[in-house]
């Protein structure tokens, strides 16, 4: 498991206040750990915050899942 | 338009002295102060270093849990006065047994709770993001966690309540204003009932400065904060800010007759006016609270000597307290002779927005128990009165009828009258 795997996950299960083991590759925000689109929004500016880096909207709103993200951050932190 | 009786069912109350009205109550009986020094932030260069604190620990113990009665997830969202007002509605309406099942019982079934200020802690904080970090900083929740009618809105999402959504800003008037004025949406038929009061989270450097600048609080007796408030005493120099929230639910009498509903008691009256005078500082002579309580008086059909206890504004500011004592004493005339008023503030603070509601509640069990609660740390009284002011200990007497009188800063005055039920 990679670091940057770590620290979103510790992000998502502190923001959405969800057991660690449920946030898998393919755990979408939305429909499987209860996000609603102001969660949505907020796990976002919370990656930012923790990676320091800008997501611009439109790459945010291809972030749905937990592997999407890690993806995205990989990219984004390489 | 015939108006509906409208009674009270369910109480709830989280507050410095404790949380859960039995628990609250018992304490102010006891002559206790919820005052303390300020240390979860730095109070060392401001002029006012004390609060009324809600004391932390378990909700077993009559102390506050917060995870007991808001997920965590929706706590880190919103100001603490959405949370302490979210704890005292799940206790008012638990303790009213009330729980809207069908749709259209949800329909007749609304909120309305007010604060004074909301959210003045989170946007103080936000304010810093946005200028240390920069816009994109700003949580989505940063708005709706620090709206005053959010309160009402997250209450009626976690129990159901679609009937009115409503909320009222009077400052230290608005816990008052929020139940009578819900009180008379239940009267003229809007709804059956109503989840009503106020709710305040206003111990932060940003409003202890600001009230400060007001002269509104005290500041003699940082060293001893339980001594500092005390209403009608001669040393008295200023309020003391309080936290937390107070809740009731109202009902339509015959609603809550025919499901077998405990009844505290009944809105007999409601007043209301407006000073026309100054922002922060009451008329000299009175007139606005005076004209407040005899508005509830007439709305009650009593004459003014039937009352049998009063809740007075009280908020120990050298001003404020002489001045509703003489507008109390015009209202009696010769009744005063047989008056109790006292001032909970004296022990629980003043919680602003939440004030008048957590008053309603201590006149209601003032009814129930035949019993005025004490206005403690009245040692020597600033003015001659013939009104007991119930110094240190608590007043034995029937209680059939009591007044809570709420005033606050621009000129805004309400006042309600509570009866006993049958």
């Amino acid at each position: 498991m990679s670091d940057i795997e770590d620290r979103v996950r510790k992000i998502v299960v502190e923001h959405l206040n969800v057991e660690a083991d449920k946030v898998t590759e393919k755990a979408s925000f939305m429909d499987d750990l209860g996000a609603d689109s102001l969660d949505q929004v907020e796990l976002v500016m919370a990656f930012e915050e923790e990676f320091g880096v800008e997501i611009p909207d439109d790459a945010a709103e291809s972030i749905q899942t937990f592997g999407d993200a890690v993806a995205f951050l990989t990219k984004a932190t390489a | 338009m015939t108006l509906r009786r409208v009674v009270v069912t369910g109480l709830g109350i989280v507050s410095p002295l404790g949380v859960g009205h039995e628990t609250v109550w018992s304490n102010i009986l006891a002559s206790k102060s919820g005052a303390q020094r300020v240390t979860d932030f730095e109070v060392d260069d401001l002029a006012c270093q004390i609060a009324c604190r809600i004391p932390l620990g378990d909700t077993a113990d009559g102390k506050f849990n917060p995870d007991d009665w808001m997920d965590i997830k929706e706590q880190r969202k919103v100001d603490p006065f959405i949370l302490f007002g979210m704890a005292a509605a799940t206790q008012a309406l638990r303790d009213s047994g009330y729980e809207p099942k069908t749709l259209e019982q949800q329909e007749r079934a609304g909120v309305l709770i007010g604060s004074g200020i909301g959210g003045i802690g989170g946007i103080y904080e936000a304010s810093l993001t946005l200028r240390d970090k920069g816009p994109r900083r700003i949580s989505p929740f940063f708005i709706p966690g620090r709206l005053i009618n959010l309160v009402s809105g997250y209450v009626s999402i976690e129990h159901g309540l679609k009937g009115p959504n409503h909320s009222v800003v009077t400052a230290c008037s608005t816990g008052a204003h929020a139940i009578g004025d819900a009180a008379r949406l239940i009267a003229l038929d809007d709804a059956d009932v109503m989840v009503a009061g106020g709710a305040e989270s206003p111990v932060n450097r940003l409003s202890l400065a600001g009230f400060a600048a007001c002269r509104a609080l005290s500041t003699g007796f940082n060293d001893t904060p339980e001594k500092a408030s005390r209403p009608y005493d001669k040393d008295r120099d200023g309020f003391v800010m309080g936290e937390g929230a107070g809740i009731v639910v109202l009902e339509e009498y015959e609603h809550a007759k025919a499901r077998g509903a405990h009844i505290y008691g009944e809105v007999i009256g409601y007043g209301l006016s407006g000073d026309a005078h100054h922002i922060t500082a009451p008329a000299e002579d009175g007139n606005g609270g005076f004209r407040s309580m005899s508005a509830a008086v007439k709305r009650a059909g009593i004459t003014p000597a039937e009352i049998d206890y009063i809740n007075a504004h009280g908020t120990s500011t050298p001003l404020g307290d002489e001045i509703e004592l003489g507008a109390v004493t015009r209202l009696l005339g010769d009744a005063a002779n047989n008056m109790v008023m006292s001032s909970t503030k004296s022990a629980v603070g003043h919680l602003l927005g939440a004030a008048g509601a957590i008053e309603a509640i201590f006149s209601l069990l003032a009814i129930r128990d035949n019993v005025a609660p004490p206005t403690i740390n009245l040692d020597n009284p600033s003015i001659q009165t013939a009104i007991n002011l119930a110094p240190h200990k608590p007043v034995q007497k029937e209680i059939n009828i009591a007044l809570s009188n709420s005033f606050g800063f621009g000129g805004t005055n309400a006042s309600l009258i509570f009866s006993r039920v049958g």
